[in-house]
């Protein structure tokens, strides 16, 4: 959301539309009445009422939503205007809720057996709120509950869709810095202007790379560089998954590139899915940067 | 029993066991009350208690006191401070009105950071 006024104007407007439209449509209750889940209910409210125990038992009236509840699988009864309310609500940032109200009236107990059925209406949904959570939404709905037809209770029941105030930010990860030296700053100069840079002997001609004080062929400590074209195959690669290295999002190819000049290096295979880097492949050389002071040479794939 | 009547406070310990257990007893499932690790990423320290123990907790306080005859015929409660492990809430109630056999009683649990609940709950209790 921007901080303009007008766009909560409009934004609310939208959200406003939703009231009064079904929140759930005849939903069923996953399960009938049943012991197990009273008993389950009381054990972990530490309620040990004789009433909801014996022959003769009712299911804790404050129960009366979880009878409702959908438990880890998707609601059916649920209505497009409410998922598309909460879409919405997500989509602009206030992808966090937390119930705030429940007030609940209960008309006739339930009782093991009972097959609760329910209906539910979006009753408001409020204007932007700020709150220490965070700014958001409040959203209430309305259920009613029934049981053989009869309205056992009635549930009103108020959350706040909300964009959390304190949301930890990840933090910034910057890629290890190359070592630059003096038998190198010549490549990363290179780089600088968008050239990647080959040694070649000066005494027997041997393109080489990575860059080195001498000719590994000859010994000859004499050298000049040619550009690279940018044209080259995957000679190698490996798909790194693990370990997560800051700044890198695994899994992401790294291929050992064979330069057209016939050096090979190692860098990024970027721009194919990492799944589908071959040996063979066609790359080219461009410059990636990564941040206001790092730019590397990395390979795009151009195909199978 | 008459309006300003004050019930005995209940302390409950908010245990992590209890938060997941009525979370799992009230078939809810939000990650917030089970996975520390994405409720801080929602902008929370821990797990908390969700609404519907919170509810439960309410009813069990005044069906303990008034006893299992009581019929609980309201509850309605707002949240606060929320219900974080570690923490103790206590649970306090003041009668507001008496009317025949009915009884609404003023509701708070307060926490270590404030008031986790507040409402009033209205129950029957037959003669």
């Amino acid at each position: 959301m921007s901080g303009e006024p007008e766009v909560h104007v409009e934004f609310e407007a939208r959200l406003k539309a939703y009231e009064g439209l079904p929140a759930a449509a005849t939903g069923v209750g996953r399960d009938l009445v049943n012991e197990p889940m009273i008993r389950h209910w009381c054990e972990a409210m530490g309620d040990t009422s004789p009433a909801y125990t014996g022959p003769d038992a009712i299911a804790p009236p404050t129960m009366l939503q979880a009878w409702t509840m959908a438990g880890l699988t998707r609601r059916p009864e649920r209505t497009a205007a409410y998922d598309e309310l909460l879409t919405l609500l997500d989509a602009s940032g206030h992808d966090a809720v937390v119930a705030t109200d429940c007030e609940q009236e209960y008309l006739r107990p339930l009782r093991p057996g009972d097959r609760v059925t329910f209906d539910s209406v979006i009753e408001s949904v409020s204007g932007r709120k700020t709150t220490k959570l965070g700014t958001g939404y409040f959203v209430t709905t309305r259920t009613d509950v029934r049981a053989g037809g009869e309205l056992a209770g009635t549930h009103r029941f108020r959350i706040l869709k909300y964009a959390p105030a304190h949301r930890p930010s990840k933090p910034v990860e910057r890629r290890p810095r190359p070592v630059v030296n003096r038998d190198n700053a010549g490549f990363w100069e290179g780089v600088a202007r968008h050239e990647l840079l080959i040694q070649r002997c000066a005494a027997c001609r041997i393109l080489r790379f990575p860059w080195l004080p001498g000719c590994n062929a000859c010994g000859s400590p004499d050298w000049d560089t040619v550009a690279a074209t940018g044209e080259g195959t995957v000679y190698s690669y490996v798909v790194m998954h693990h370990p997560p290295f800051p700044a890198f999002e695994p899994p992401y190819a790294v291929g050992l590139i064979e330069l057209a000049e016939g050096v090979r290096i190692v860098s990024n295979v970027v721009g194919v899915p990492y799944d589908e880097v071959r040996i063979g492949m066609p790359v080219r050389l461009e410059f990636r940067r990564y941040d206001e002071e790092l730019e590397l040479p990395v390979f795009q794939g151009v195909g199978p | 029993m008459k309006a300003g009547d004050r019930l005995p406070p209940l302390e409950i310990p908010v245990t992590r066991t209890l938060i997941v257990a009525g979370a799992i007893a009230s078939r809810d499932y939000q990650d917030v009350h089970h996975d520390p690790e994405l409720a801080r990423r929602k902008g929370s320290p821990d797990i908390f208690m969700n609404i519907l123990t919170t509810n439960g907790l309410v009813g069990r306080y005044i069906t303990d006191h008034f006893g299992p005859r009581a019929e609980l015929r309201r509850v309605a409660i707002r949240l606060g401070a929320p219900n974080h492990p570690g923490d103790t809430m206590v649970l306090t109630g003041t009668v507001e009105e008496v009317d025949g056999d009915t009884v609404t009683v003023r509701v708070v649990g307060a926490n270590g950071i404030g008031k986790h609940v507040t409402g009033t709950v209205t129950v029957r209790i037959p003669a």
